[in-house]
Parts: structure tokens; C-alpha cells; sequence
């Protein structure tokens, strides 16, 4: 269990974006409602060079969330210390307001898969991955977010909800949550369950951090609605609609607005930020 | 019923292997092609990665038949490192031995040039070194010994492999030369620039980096490479950013 | 060559790169951080969907790799390289098929 006293200041409870390198200049000429940065850990551990230069840059006007891709906290193999050092680096020197990881898996053996891979919730894999986030919580020396994955497939064996099984880890760790909205929606159709009811027993007490995002449309075996997480579109207006209802039982939240595939230009992107301000407007 | 991590991964790299069981959609049936997602954002993503990592295999086979190489490579060599940054590093060695490319012989030392172009765009931050330290009495100068900067990366190649990148990457460029060409990759601020090396160029640079002191590196290189011209291989280190800090014999 | 002749040798490369220096004056300055960003980046986002990248079966026949689009390598011709083979840089058809 993490004591949660020194802590970097929160994320301010506005909109925030997903940072990508082609946006450097324009986004800090004209940020809009911009006020935080988010960036994938893993793009931020090299030795030098422009990427280190841009986050120094970034970190002087916005603040920042590292969010990790790699980590691979779900996996059945003990957490790379490797991995875990290199994290500890970049959040030494970088200082952000938050940091977050994914309930997911991705290496296994030696291999790492580039994929966030889903895990069944049972009494066993919630231990595992209590044991990982209190590894990585004493290693860096500060609370982590934990990501809601968006599911294609669940297990036969899971005996916990995503959200039971969440609000346990919670419990047990003391790590807070950051919960992808666009995820619940795409999970919610896929596996054919209420996104609202999963807000509702989602712990919203400790939710450091919203996602929103873009998803693409697809169809499974037998012609039912398969949503996929590509972060290449706009937020559709259903999951702008679950975000309103999110805030209005959570209060107000950083929320971010991730594109990573066929990125657009900055004025799109700074609209969907704008879009995110006008939903928790009524919130703050 | 229980789907280890193993069976996961083993089903998601083969296609011809079914889906694990006990796998299910929202209303208790097999997942089938839900599997399919995780399947397809796997070869994506590794390939997606290898395009952008290797600009110049991916120009030299075009599109289509680059992307039938990385179907194969990201199942044979999926990465060993969460850092996609670093992924490909097995690809020189690969292409070396994959039979239907392997008569295009260039193609390992392009992807070699490829992997250190990156790794020079990762490298540690370093000043260039400052020219006025040349600026000293003739015996000084004979001991100096200088550093190349982390991003400096001196590549040897039996092919012209300069020239086959300046055909990709610079417009109206000259049909390479059957010549053999080393090459030196720099990287002045943040942005990594390869340079052809005249011949003795490389050893040059080799022994400067092995701490070879100024005079002894200019002798060495001259005995092996004896058209090897010091005004125009250390003007080139100069302008290109090659070097950094030094320290005297002494120090 | 005396060990004064080569000192001087070398004291006259350097000042003639020296001069060659002083003629080249540095870029302007510019936002130097800004530009392009090079190669496989992480991100969390999924690829398109099912499609068959990751379920097509996996091709090794050798005579399918001549079916394609050649890239710039169709545009490179190079006999008599260093080790004396013969080596030139086009797509061409293979007489038998790999195993797979």
C-alpha cells in the first residue's frame, strides 16, 4: 500500500492532448484550452537527440503525463527491471504531474508483441497484478494510474468484472485509475454490456485522469458491431455523451483527446480539445 | 478453460493455429475472428514500425514487397525490447540469408545504414568540439587526441553505399557508382546527415575514436591509405560535427 | 619524411581546414527543435480493424516476390563489385520456391 502524501501537483482539470512531434510548433504557438500534454513513455527513452529537446521544451509551458505502453503489468512474467529503471529515469528528470500504465500485457518470454493484450480477471491475476503496480509504485516512488483496456473478447475463466476487479487493485495498491471512456464504449458494444452501468460501478473516487478518443467500425463472425481502439478518427458524439455523464457523477477531470493514427492538423485536434472543454464546463 | 499467456501468443503470431479456447464474445460463444483484432495489430504495428525505421529498404523494394518482408520478419523477429525505437536490429542479418532478396547485395549494408541513422538521432547531446583547439604549436598538435560525438557513426561498406542513399533521398542524384563506399553519419543539432568517407576516411576516424593521438592517427591511416588527404577529412569532421571534446596526452 | 617534415605536414592540413571553416558561416538559427522525428514510435492505438494483416498466411514462394512493384532497386545496376561477383540490384525470378 502506497502512501499517497508527497506527490507532483495533479493535472489541472482541463483539456489535454495526446502530444505528437509534427504538432510542436503550433501547439505551443496556439494551444487553445490546452493545458497538459500527454506522451507514451517509451517514445522518451533515449539519450539525447530532439525528442529529449522537445519534452524539456513542452514541459516549460504545459504540464505533463507520461503514459507508459510497455510495462506490461498484466504479464504472467515478473515486470522488466530494465524497463522499470528506464521509467524511473524519465520521470526523475521530467517531473510529470502524473503517470499512468495500461491493465494489459505485452512481452512474453523475451519478446516484446507491441500490443496491449487482454487478461482474464481472476483471483490469481489480480494478485499478479496488485504485486506489479506495488513494485512499480516503490520504484518510482509515487502513485500510478491504471488504464481500462478496451476488450474484443473476454475469458471463460474471468470470475471478476473489469470494474470489481479494478476497484480491488485500487484497494489493495492505492494506485489511482484513468479511465478511457472511448474504451468503455468500444468494450461495452463489443461485449454487448451497458457503458452507463459500467461507469456507474467504475471507482470514480479514484480517477486521476480521463481518455477520450476516435475509434473504427467493424463487424465479427456474425455480423455484430466490433468497435476497434485506432485513435484515428474524431470522438464520436456517443462518446462525447458518456464522457458528460462520466463528469457529472466523477466531478471535474484532466481529460485527454488521444489521435495517434492518421493524425491531423493541429486546428483539428485543438477542436476536439475545445470539445473537451465544453463538456466539463458544466462540471467545474 | 484457462488461456495461458504462452497459448495467446503462440495463436497470435501463427495464423494456421486456432483460436485458443476458451476465448469468448459477449454472449458465451468463441471469440473466432474477435481474435483477429490482436492477430492484425500485431503484424500492423511491428510493420508500421519497421517502414518508418528503415526508409531506405522501403524505398529501394517499394511498398508492396517490403511489407511482404516485415510479415515475415516481425514472426521470425518480433522485438526483444519494449523501445520500439530499437526495433529491426536482427534486419542486415536477415536479409543476408533471405533467399528471395539475396541477390540484391546491398540490401544488409542499406539496413545497416538505416539502424544508424537512428541510433544517431537517439544519441547523448554533445558540443562539437571547438576548432580553435587545432589552433596550437605543431608538438601539441601531433599529441592531440579528439572524441567522436555519440551521435558520430562510421559505417564500412563494399558498396556504393552512399551513393544508393543519395539516390533515395536526394533529388536529381547520379546512378550509383560500382565503387566501394564508407560512409559517416553525423547528426549537427537533432537531425542525423550521412557523408561519403574517401578512402582512409574511416580508419581514420577509427583510430581518433580508439584514442589515438592526432599525429599517430594521421600515420597509421596514411601507411594503409596513402591518397588519404588530412585537410579534407578534418574539414569534413569540422563542418559535419563529427567531434567533440578532447583532452591532451597528459590529461 | 623526418619527424619535423611530417609535423609540418600535418600543421599545414590542419590550417588549410582552418580556412576552409571560416568560409562556411553556420545556419541561421531557427527552431532547431522542431522537424522531423525519425522511426518506430510506441503508441497505444490499434491497427485497422480484422483485416487480413495478421491472419494472411505467410508467403515464402519465391516466384510471388516477382509479381510485385519493385522499388528503387529496379533503378540500380551494379556488376563487379569488391569481391569480384557479378551482383545486380533488381527483383529477379527464382528458380525454385524457399521452404517455408
Amino acid at each position: 500500500m502506497l502512501d499517497n502524501s508527497p506527490r507532483a501537483p495533479n493535472l489541472p482539470n482541463a483539456p489535454g492532448v495526446g502530444y505528437k512531434p509534427q504538432h510542436f510548433t503550433d501547439l505551443r504557438a496556439d494551444p487553445g484550452p490546452v493545458r497538459w500534454i500527454e506522451v507514451h513513455a517509451e517514445n522518451y527513452m533515449g539519450d539525447g537527440g530532439r525528442p529529449l529537446a522537445q519534452l524539456r521544451a513542452l514541459a516549460d509551458q504545459f504540464a505533463l503525463s507520461v503514459h507508459g505502453v510497455g510495462l506490461s503489468i498484466g504479464g504472467e512474467a515478473p515486470l522488466d527491471r530494465d524497463h522499470l529503471a528506464r521509467l524511473k529515469t524519465l520521470v526523475g528528470w521530467s517531473s510529470p504531474a502524473s503517470f499512468s500504465e495500461h491493465l494489459a500485457w505485452s512481452t512474453h518470454g523475451a519478446e516484446f508483441l507491441n500490443d496491449l493484450l487482454p487478461l482474464p480477471y481472476t483471483s490469481e491475476t489480480l494478485q499478479r497484478v496488485a504485486d506489479h503496480i506495488d513494485q512499480v509504485q516503490t520504484a518510482l516512488g509515487r502513485q500510478m494510474l491504471l488504464e481500462n483496456p478496451s476488450s474484443y473478447l473476454c475469458f471463460a475463466e474471468s470470475t471478476w468484472s473489469e470494474t470489481d476487479f479494478l476497484a480491488e487493485l485500487v484497494h489493495r495498491t492505492g494506485c489511482g485509475l484513468l479511465l478511457d471512456v472511448n474504451n468503455v464504449f468500444i468494450s461495452a458494444t463489443n461485449l454487448g454490456l451497458s457503458a452507463e452501468s459500467y461507469i456507474e460501478a467504475f471507482p470514480l473516487h479514484a480517477v486521476g485522469e480521463i481518455h477520450v478518443g476516435g475509434h473504427d467500425e467493424d463487424t465479427d463472425d456474425h455480423g455484430a458491431p466490433l468497435l476497434i481502439d485506432s485513435h484515428g478518427k474524431p470522438v464520436v458524439d456517443p462518446v462525447w455523451s458518456l464522457l458528460a455523464f462520466a463528469l457529472a457523477k466523477s466531478g471535474p477531470r484532466p481529460v485527454l483527446v488521444e489521435w495517434d493514427n492518421d493524425v491531423p492538423d493541429w486546428p483539428v485536434l485543438r477542436a476536439e480539445a475545445e470539445r473537451a472543454a465544453l463538456a466539463l464546463a458544466p462540471a467545474q | 478453460m484457462s488461456v495461458s499467456q504462452a497459448t495467446f501468443r503462440s495463436a497470435l503470431l501463427d495464423a494456421e493455429e486456432a483460436v485458443p479456447e476458451g476465448l469468448l464474445d459477449g454472449s458465451d460463444t468463441p471469440a473466432g475472428a474477435r481474435f483477429s483484432v490482436y492477430r492484425n495489430n500485431v503484424v500492423v504495428s511491428l510493420t508500421e514500425a519497421l517502414r518508418t525505421a528503415f526508409p531506405l529498404i522501403y524505398k529501394l523494394l517499394g511498398a508492396q514487397t517490403f511489407d511482404r518482408l516485415a510479415a515475415i520478419y516481425v514472426r521470425q523477429q518480433p522485438p526483444s525490447s519494449p523501445l520500439m525505437m530499437h526495433y529491426g536490429q536482427e534486419l542486415p542479418k536477415f536479409l543476408q540469408s533471405f533467399q528471395p532478396l539475396s541477390h540484391i547485395g546491398y540490401l544488409p549494408d542499406c539496413a545497416r545504414l538505416d539502424i544508424a541513422m537512428r541510433r544517431s538521432y537517439h544519441a547523448k547531446d554533445a558540443a562539437p568540439i571547438n576548432p580553435s583547439v587545432f589552433q596550437t604549436d605543431p608538438e601539441e598538435l601531433m599529441s592531440l587526441r579528439l572524441a567522436l560525438a555519440p551521435a558520430t557513426i562510421v559505417l564500412r561498406s563494399d558498396w556504393p553505399l552512399h551513393d544508393i542513399w543519395r539516390l533515395n533521398f536526394e533529388p536529381d542524384a547520379p546512378k550509383p557508382r560500382a565503387t566501394a563506399q564508407d560512409v559517416l553519419i553525423t547528426r549537427p543539432e537533432f537531425d542525423p546527415a550521412p557523408h561519403a568517407l574517401q578512402p582512409g576516411g574511416a580508419d581514420w576516424l577509427q583510430h581518433l575514436q580508439n584514442g589515438m593521438a592526432f599525429g599517430s592517427a594521421h600515420e597509421a591511416t596514411i601507411t594503409a591509405a596513402p591518397s588519404f588527404d588530412l585537410s579534407a577529412a578534418l574539414s569534413q569532421a569540422l563542418q559535419t560535427g563529427a567531434l567533440t571534446e578532447f583532452k591532451t596526452k597528459d590529461s | 619524411m623526418s619527424k619535423t617534415m611530417k609535423t609540418v605536414a600535418i600543421a599545414g592540413a590542419v590550417a588549410a581546414a582552418m580556412a576552409a571553416q571560416v568560409t562556411t558561416a553556420q545556419a541561421a538559427a531557427k527552431e532547431k527543435c522542431f522537424g522531423i522525428s525519425l522511426a518506430g514510435a510506441n503508441d497505444c492505438a490499434a491497427g485497422p480493424g480484422t483485416t487480413c494483416a495478421g491472419t494472411s498466411t505467410v508467403d515464402y514462394q519465391g516466384n510471388a516476390w516477382t509479381l510485385v512493384d519493385a522499388g528503387t532497386c529496379a533503378e540500380i545496376e551494379l556488376p563487379a563489385m569488391a569481391d569480384g561477383t557479378e551482383r545486380k540490384g533488381s527483383l529477379e525470378e527464382l528458380d525454385r520456391d524457399l521452404p517455408a
